[in-house]
């Protein structure tokens, strides 16, 4: 065991791992990350809380992740190399220790441009590869990216992202294998609608053993609306949304129930291509959705390890 | 070269507000070739210039000339009289000149009239593009020769990330993808094993982060010659 969190014990044990992710709030209050915890605590194994996603400013991550182990639950810390250089985010993961977060979502992060400080100055002290070696040298060797000793355990299970849609596809599962050499231990991937490509890519990851290397929890984005498929179709870089669901989302006579559907149909499909070992949805501002798609796609109750 | 770009007009007329006589000094180097504050720039600054003070009622002087590199004290020599007449210098050379020229006449204050903007190519006629970050710590001999710290907008070591896109950064659909030049580079020269390397983090102390930076070059330095007995 790398750490012994939630989601490693189900991934582990064999279980079809099932995570969400929680937005923090534009705003301090304790209670907003309580009230959206509730609301996903049964429907899955754990649950990521993001960093300054899009790079609109929200309360840390690791704050956050600190309120959901109070209230009892397993927390994977994202972390991006925007805004942090290696000395902060050192800390920051030592903090996170301390504090009982036990899984790290090691990421690049979007680039300010994106968010609500496009003037703002970008640190990428390290990119998303060398802060995965990074975590896993504190952890394994105890030792801080200087060589100095660290003073206690870093018991972290540490993800890393994935982009099967992302360019040049072929070149795709070699960084993939390059973020396992670096230190992941499991994967969530950019969110699939291209069910073909994904498998195409899966394929790829199976001949080069990768599956049996590291747990891929594949990502699923659930459509709210008509307006957010045509956007995430023509405005999200490295989204990959086929016409044929757009095409489902404007002939639906209630956009919410379709959207639920394609997911849940989205999440049949992924359990059948051998190497994905789970799921990861991210219901952004949605996640009252995550139980009733669970419950959908017949992912309840959640195993306890 | 260094690349720069001149300042909008409204703001150098309110830097040289309180001024009446002004020396409009351009530079015969990089901004030149640049077409930003060469001998022809500064020829039609200070007809803009006239103009537009002229139309506010304002009857300021404008003095023209330009030096083969503002960034050394020798060439700017030349001008000194003029930058003695004049009660303000706008300078046309990159933040380089400017500051040399400040350190040479500390008695005269030498405005910056550019924005340098970055060390770059000319890629078509009147299109520049960034090539060098001057990190200190060259590292194009892993890259094909596409340089990733100046041209990927997170200066990933790692690339390509997950927002490269049919050859294009997520940033500006009018970028390269720094890290899909350098894969198409390094497939086309059979050299792909360069790009799975995980590379250490990069020692940014040769860079700014590490402060002022300065070359000491002994083998150069005039040699103070010892005293005869």
């Amino acid at each position: 065991m790398k750490s012994g969190s939630n989601l490693e014990r189900v991934l582990e044990e064999g279980y079809f791992a099932v995570t969400a992710e929680l937005g923090p709030p534009k705003g301090g209050s304790a209670e907003f990350i309580r009230r959206k915890a509730e609301v996903l605590r049964n429907c899955c194994d754990a649950i990521n809380v993001t960093d300054n996603q899009t790079a609109v400013v929200r309360m840390c991550s690791l704050a956050a992740c600190g309120i959901l182990k109070e209230i009892g639950l397993d927390p994977v810390m994202q972390m991006v190399c925007r805004d942090r250089n290696r000395i902060a985010m050192q800390s920051d993961i030592l903090g996170a220790v301390a504090l009982g977060v036990q899984n790290l979502l090691c990421l690049s992060g979007d680039h300010q441009k994106f968010g609500n400080h496009p003037t703002s100055k970008n640190v990428y002290d390290l990119d998303s590869m060398q802060l995965i070696r990074m975590v896993r040298d504190m952890r394994d060797q105890r030792t801080f990216l200087s060589g100095d000793k660290v003073t206690s355990e870093v018991p972290l299970f540490i993800g890393a992202a994935a982009n099967p849609y992302a360019d040049p596809f072929e070149f795709r599962v070699a960084r993939l294998a390059m973020k396992v050499e670096a230190g992941a231990d499991f994967i969530q991937t950019q969110g699939v609608f291209d069910v073909k490509k994904f498998a195409q890519w899966m394929q790829m990851v199976r001949d080069q053993g990768l599956d049996e290397k590291v747990y891929i929890l594949a990502g699923l984005i659930p459509i709210k609306s008509i307006g957010m498929a045509r956007y995430m179709q023509k405005y999200v870089s490295g989204l990959s949304v086929p016409d044929e669901i757009v095409k489902r989302m404007e002939q639906a006579k209630d956009a919410k129930e379709e959207g639920v559907k394609i997911c849940v149909e989205t999440i049949e499909q992924l359990r059948d291509i051998p190497g994905v070992r789970g799921v990861h949805i991210m219901a952004v501002a949605w996640e009252e959705i995550v139980p009733v798609i669970a419950e959908e796609a017949k992912l309840l109750p959640r195993p306890i390890v | 070269m260094i690349i720069a770009e001149q300042k909008p007009l409204d703001e150098i007329k309110s830097m040289i507000a309180d001024y009446q006589k002004v020396l409009i000094l351009g530079c015969g180097t990089c901004v030149t070739i640049c077409f930003a504050g060469g001998e022809k720039e500064v020829g039609t600054l200070a007809s803009a210039l006239r103009m537009a003070t002229k139309l506010d009622g304002q009857n300021k002087e404008f003095v023209e000339a330009t030096v083969q590199r503002q960034c050394e004290y020798e060439f700017n020599e030349e001008v000194a009289e003029l930058v003695q007449e004049a009660d303000v210098v706008i300078s046309l050379a990159c933040g380089i000149g400017v500051q040399t020229m400040n350190e040479q006449f500390p008695g005269k204050l030498t405005l910056p009239g550019l924005n340098t903007t970055f060390l770059g190519q000319p890629v078509e006629q009147g299109v520049w593009d960034e090539r060098c970050q001057a990190c200190g710590d060259c590292v194009l001999y892993l890259t094909g020769g596409v340089c990733p710290i100046s041209r990927c907008a997170k200066s990933l070591l790692h690339g390509p990330c997950g927002g490269s896109q049919n050859g294009k950064c997520e940033v500006d659909p009018e970028t390269d993808c720094a890290w899909h030049l350098i894969y198409d580079r390094l497939k086309a020269l059979g050299r792909l094993d360069l790009m799975t390397k995980l590379r250490p983090a990069k020692d940014w102390s040769k860079a700014r982060h590490g402060g002022t930076r300065r070359i000491v070059r002994e083998d150069l330095k005039l040699q103070e010659v010892a005293p005869r007995a």
